[in-house]
């Protein structure tokens, strides 16, 4: 007998089997054409119900499968932000799906399991469901990326996004083999126990595998120098998938850094702060420094979510030095669920402007915009002085937190570099609202229309910052509590 | 008898693989490729790892190695050879990646350090058993879960396919 | 252990051994004689006029990844059947976590049907 039955307990990964579900279905009734106009419904009562449940799982702590899934407060964290992700790009791909109106199912399907790979990415003590969640995530969005296959610029951007991707997936999982082959185990929880016990010497292929896995997921999350790819990704992919990666992939990625970091690597995380600092400081100033001089607005974004990767990173960092630290933790959480609100919102109005035939993506093209559509021209503002960090957003009491969790751990270093990069960010994120309030406007916006589904998703993303930064206490007071 | 087949199947290994990048006619390359996942598969045979060697042979040198001479047939060759001729920092990059890989492997088989630990199955309850049987216990009831889910990548896989590569979609 | 395998080596060495030994024994016995006509590919006597080397249609790259992906389908299989009669009788899941699997990609392969993945357009 080498075996043992494992437990099986299907609540413990719910939302997921509700997300694939609604994927399945929104598949195969993609199919058919009489019948695809009810896809997008399915898709938002398969959300609610997935929302629905992470409610009735919440402080349960469910485990699952032999401790290889769990439902704690965490995971279901983290699958929210996802799914506000999702939803929040679903509402923004009318216009997408009506123009590639047999792709529906594809569409929506590819949205779905992408989600379901984030989830399973946040919600599980395995290292190998970790990297089969990635697989799962990273093949929708190489599809994803490639999808308007009759235009060259998003076949290159799938084929860079795929290329790079693979090959940094082997780095990954090379990571992964070294440190089950040094620690006998892919279980989080039983690489903390062999860390802790200290019987077998850590070997330096065991560290080489963990910094193999922070590169892998750093190319994922857009660190430099793995960022490579992003601009021509970001600029090459329909709008809204660009908005849908730019937030969950980094929301995955991150999730996965703490996890490793708080659980399976903490008593040796330490070790590595420098080169995560280096990694930091690196990755804002290049993000911030090559935005500046962008003039195409999704460039623009692009470099601007790496740089935002940077802030994020700098947080991770004091996180390392300080492992204890739950404020440190919480603001990684805090500020990744503003991101997800602040960039889903402004490439909405990316979206809400572009034309169908031709897009509208140059940064002076908006010039004029506060006059002649207000409601947009707000939401942008509102979103520019968020990812910016101007108070009263919640883009500056993220920043604030990520920029006092560093001093907290003592990196004042690391604090003031990352409060100049924000500081260089402001000039090219108010450049985008001094052209929309301040110049003449030189394109005839008569072709945007009324569109109330896409204002919606504005609305709750505008709603989400303002809120988020003004009562910020009580989501804190949440987060802090939650490892 | 074992280290004679070791070394003679590692021989042609390396030497199949070395002429895989050698050769510039790239359908060549492929058919030395299968040649390399073959020796592999035997190597994995010598060390009592019959799943991994059948597999080896079934999807690398038989799926795999199909796809990958279709893509080379689907490929306008002569284009392809002018624009891959520029890409000289890539030998680099590989260059580098090599000789990291190469010192590692050094560092671990003469030093014999870095081994990690030893897991609880040893090479010769391997060879009672059977491999094939030992990983499908453990496949089957510890690691369920993700077996499941890679059949949900196979399914995202089928999705690229017609999204990606059918005509009218 | 390596006792098992003798016949698989048997046939290795028979089959290299045969394939060589044809090609060095029509090097060495048949008769050459070299002409411009005998270089060229035979194509049911018209002369050759284009490359011979061209594009092939993207559809065979379709039925190529459709076999990878069903060909590891099967791989997980074969440790299963191994396993299924032992593990059965301690619990039916292991039936069942195979006919979950295999109705997932049921599904992928009902899409791929539907949508015309196995018509030679």
């Amino acid at each position: 007998m080498d075996y043992s039955i494992p437990t099986i307990n299907l609540s413990v990964i719910g939302p997921e089997i509700i997300i694939l579900l609604t994927a399945v279905s929104v598949l195969i009734i993609g199919l058919f054409p009489n019948y695809r106009r009810w896809s997008i419904s399915i898709v938002f009562i398969g959300i609610i119900f997935a929302f629905y449940d992470i409610y009735y799982l919440w402080n349960l702590n469910q485990v699952g499968f032999d401790g290889m899934v769990l439902a704690d407060n965490f995971a279901l964290l983290f699958d929210i932000i996802f799914l506000i992700g999702t939803l929040l790009t679903l509402l923004l791909s009318g216009n997408f799906i009506n123009q590639y109106i047999r792709g529906t199912g594809e569409y929506l399907s590819l949205i779905l399991f992408a989600t379901l790979g984030m989830m399973l990415m946040a919600s599980t003590n395995d290292l190998i469901v970790i990297f089969l969640g990635l697989e799962t995530l990273s093949i929708s969005l190489y599809i994803l990326a490639a999808f308007r296959r009759s235009r060259e610029d998003s076949l290159e951007a799938g084929l860079k996004y795929f290329l790079l991707g693979a090959f940094t997936t082997g780095f990954l999982l090379y990571g992964i083999a070294l440190i089950y082959g040094s620690t006998g185990t892919t279980n989080i929880y039983s690489i903390l126990n062999f860390l802790k016990d200290g019987s077998v010497e850590i070997g330096i292929l065991f560290y080489i595998g963990m910094i193999l896995i922070i590169v892998g997921f750093g190319f994922k999350a857009a660190f430099v120098p793995f960022h490579m790819w992003v601009p021509d990704v970001y600029e090459g992919s329909a709008t809204p998938v660009t908005a849908f990666m730019s937030a969950g992939v980094k929301a995955a990625s991150f999730a996965v850094f703490l996890r490793l970091f708080i659980t399976g690597f903490s008593p040796i995380i330490s070790q590595i702060t420098g080169i995560l600092a280096v990694l930091a400081i690196l990755t804002m100033t290049v993000g911030n420094v090559i935005a500046i001089v962008q003039t195409n607005i999704k460039r623009m974004l692009a470099y601007s979510s790496i740089a935002h990767a940077g802030y994020i990173l700098v947080a991770l960092t004091a996180l390392s030095r300080n492992i204890e630290s739950e404020f440190s933790a919480a603001s990684i959480m805090y500020y990744i669920l503003v991101y997800t609100f602040m960039n889903i919102g402004a490439f909405g109005v990316v979206i809400y402007m572009e034309k169908s035939e031709e897009e509208v993506l140059k940064i002076s093209d908006y010039a004029g915009l506060g006059f002649k559509k207000p409601f947009a021209a707000i939401c942008m503002t509102l979103f520019m002085f968020s990812l910016a960090g101007i108070p009263p957003t919640a883009g500056f009491m993220g920043k604030l937190y990520i920029f006092s969790s560093a001093v907290e751990s003592e990196l004042y270093g690391l604090a003031v570099i990352g409060v100049l990069n924000a500081v260089i960010a402001v000039y090219y994120y108010l450049r985008v609202v001094i052209f929309m309030y301040m110049k003449e406007a030189v394109l005839d916006f008569s072709y945007l229309s009324a569109r109330p589904v896409m204002a919606l998703s504005l609305s709750i993303s505008v709603g989400g910052i303002i809120y988020l930064g003004i009562f910020p206490q009580s989501l804190i007071n949440l987060l802090t509590n939650i490892l | 008898m074992e280290f004679i087949l070791f070394y003679i199947f590692g021989f042609i290994a390396v030497v199949s693989a070395l002429l895989i990048i050698l050769q510039k006619n790239p359908i060549y390359s492929a058919v030395f490729l299968i040649l390399t996942l073959f020796s592999v598969a035997i190597l994995f045979l010598l060390l009592n790892a019959q799943f991994v060697a059948a597999v080896q042979v079934l999807v690398y040198a038989g799926a795999i190695m199909t796809l990958f001479l279709f893509a080379i047939m689907l490929l306008n060759i002569k284009y392809e050879e002018k624009a891959f001729s520029k890409l000289a920092n890539l030998k680099i990059t590989g260059i580098f990646v090599t000789f990291v890989l190469f010192i590692e492997f050094m560092y671990m088989i003469f030093l014999r350090k870095g081994l990690g630990i030893a897991g609880n199955i040893s090479p010769e309850k391997v060879a009672e058993v059977g491999n094939v049987e030992l990983i499908g216990k453990i496949l089957f009831t510890k690691y369920l879960f993700p077996f499941e889910v890679a059949s949900l990548v196979l399914l995202v896989a089928m999705v690229g396919v017609i999204v990606l590569a059918k005509k009218k979609f | 252990m390596l006792k098992e395998y003798l016949p698989i080596l048997i046939l290795l060495i028979f089959a290299f051994v045969f394939a060589f030994g044809i090609l060095l024994l029509s090097h060495f016995v048949g008769p050459r004689k070299y002409s411009d006509v005998k270089g060229e590919p035979y194509e049911s006597g018209i002369k050759p006029f284009m490359d011979a080397r061209v594009r092939f249609s993207v559809k065979f790259y379709i039925i190529a990844v459709l076999f990878i992906i069903f060909d590891v389908e099967i791989v997980f299989l074969y440790p299963w059947v191994v396993v299924y009669k032992e593990i059965v009788s301690q619990g039916i899941f292991i039936f069942i976590e195979m006919i979950v699997f295999v109705v997932i990609l049921l599904i992928g392969y009902f899409y791929l049907w539907k949508r015309g993945a196995f018509e030679w357009e």
